[in-house]
């Protein structure tokens, strides 16, 4: 996934204004094919999970999953391995560490932001010890969707379906235990349990949305589509389902903007997800008054 | 213990003729709690489902529409429809421990445990809780064990109290038990039990420290 340069070389096309030439011209390259499926399963898996990150109050946590998983994934570059083994072994590890914690991990940002400054300052050195380090820190940081290849758009199906399933199997107890631990726990719900898996879950889900976005914009796939989301429903279907089309949405936008212009689609993508985001806010006391 | 959280240090403890265990359907519980997240997002109603079957797993695929309305009159029971789609954070103390009632109610249980279920409520929330649990208990053949550092609110109501301070014991009827020689012998500590001019009956500590009796 990391391992192909950008495809600079390409002269940048000029939209035609005429739609159906424009999406021609938008899948005429497989990377951009690669691109919109990679991207389009991403933000299906990150809107759907984004909704638990918020419910549970463990956004910080989903991020310090990201950059735990950045030090993971320069470390596997300088063992020679696939930066996502790394990465996925990592979020993994730390995933199942702070699930275990469970609800304990209220207040506990300090802990979790001491870990996260230095497990990113191992990164730092494991890029530094590799030769390659400025192409694959830029990746790993800021994402590198225009470079996958249709082996990585495979596994990023296969991880995709495998987070959704699992999320669907533990949906309700899920949901249960992200509002009322104790009551949860008293109708027989297996609190921790649950809490480990999610974050297991949740470990996966970011790994994957390294690729299109990288470590440090990670927020915005997961938790600005949710947090713009809880701020219409409180049913949660329905947020999750508000969750998902915004983050197909910033993707789709993202990733086309980016086609017909010199600069990167993280930018495109974090700046529409924000721009919703600080929209909605201020269309709030509006939306109020006309109601 | 009677949840089947903890096991008991000593001894042997039966619900309803069985071992305690998790998840039992003959009792609703409400735990203490300061009120939740103001942020938190999913709607009263949504959270009263969630008695009905939230500790199954996978997404709610047949049964939807009678969950949901085991749910709704659950809700009606307890008078809390008018803010029943409105988000749980959103709502105030009272609003949240209706709903919270509402959840434990829906299983139909027949043992109501609640702990601490008045202490982050204002007074005239605190007596509309307490008359309202009387009401369901009385309509629904209920037992209600609760758990409240502030007597004065729920003696009106109860039938049995049982004292723990000090490493001391007491249990019987309030009439036996609320009174100011033996709650200053439980607590080892000068109490005073004090009648209004409606018969009432209050329970005061004479000094600061002593202030926080266990109902």
């Amino acid at each position: 996934m990391l391992d192909v340069a950008l495809p600079l070389t390409i002269v940048n096309p000029t939209p035609s204004w005429n739609p159906l030439e424009d999406l021609a011209v938008l899948f005429h390259y497989d990377f951009m094919v690669h691109a919109f499926q990679a991207g389009t399963i991403v933000a299906i898996v990150a809107g759907s999970i984004g909704y638990f990150v918020v419910l549970r109050g463990s956004s910080f946590a989903a991020h310090a999953l990201s950059h735990i998983g950045f030090a993971g994934a320069a470390g596997a570059v300088v063992a020679g391995l696939s930066p996502v083994v790394g990465l996925l072994a990592f979020t993994l590890g730390s995933g199942v560490a702070i699930g275990a914690l469970g609800n304990r991990l209220r207040g506990r940002d300090v802990t979790i932001g001491i870990v996260l400054a230095w497990t990113l300052g191992l990164g730092v050195l494991f890029i530094s010890l590799y030769r390659g380090y400025a192409t694959e820190a830029y990746a790993l940081l800021f994402g590198e969707i225009l470079g996958i290849s249709e082996r990585d758009v495979l596994v990023t199906l296969v991880a995709g379906v495998i987070t959704i399933v699992a999320l669907v199997t533990v949906y309700r107890p899920l949901l249960f235990s992200s509002v009322d631990e104790e009551l949860a726990s008293a109708k027989g719900v297996p609190v921790t349990g649950l809490s480990i898996v999610f974050m297991a879950i949740l470990a996966v889900a970011v790994t994957e949305a390294v690729q299109v976005v990288g470590v440090l914009l990670i927020f915005a796939l997961i938790v600005t589509p949710a947090a713009i989301a809880i701020r219409f429903t409180s049913h949660p279907p329905h947020a999750i389902g508000i969750g998902v089309g915004l983050a197909l949405l910033f993707t789709w936008l993202g990733l086309s903007i980016a086609y017909f212009s010199p600069h990167p689609v993280s930018f495109f993508i974090t700046s529409l997800a924000f721009a919703t985001y600080v929209g909605v806010r201020l269309s709030e006391p509006v939306r109020r008054a006309l109601r | 213990m009677i949840l089947g959280l903890l096991p008991p240090a000593g001894g042997r403890l039966e619900v309803f003729g069985r071992m305690p265990r998790r998840g039992d359907p003959t009792i609703g519980y409400i735990p203490q709690r300061p009120g939740f997240d103001p942020e938190l997002s999913i709607r009263g109603r949504d959270f009263v489902g969630l008695g009905v079957d939230g500790w199954q797993w996978g997404v709610r695929l047949v049964g939807r529409a009678e969950a949901m309305a085991a749910a709704d009159a659950s809700i009606d029971s307890v008078g809390a429809r008018e803010y029943a789609n409105q988000p749980l954070g959103r709502l105030s103390g009272g609003e949240q421990q209706r709903l919270l009632l509402a959840q434990a109610l829906v299983g139909s249980p027949r043992l109501l445990l609640m702990d601490e279920p008045l202490s982050h409520l204002d007074i005239r929330n605190q007596r509309t809780i307490v008359q309202l649990i009387r009401e369901v208990a009385r309509r629904r053949g209920l037992t209600v064990l609760l758990i409240g550092h502030d007597v004065n609110p729920l003696l009106p109501h109860v039938d049995h109290v049982l004292y723990v301070a000090a490493g001391k014991i007491a249990m019987g009827t309030p009439d036996e038990i609320i009174t100011t020689e033996r709650l200053s012998e439980i607590y080892s500590a000068p109490v005073e039990v004090i009648q209004d001019s409606h018969g009432r009956v209050f329970v005061v500590g004479l000094e600061e420290e002593t202030s926080h009796p266990h109902a």
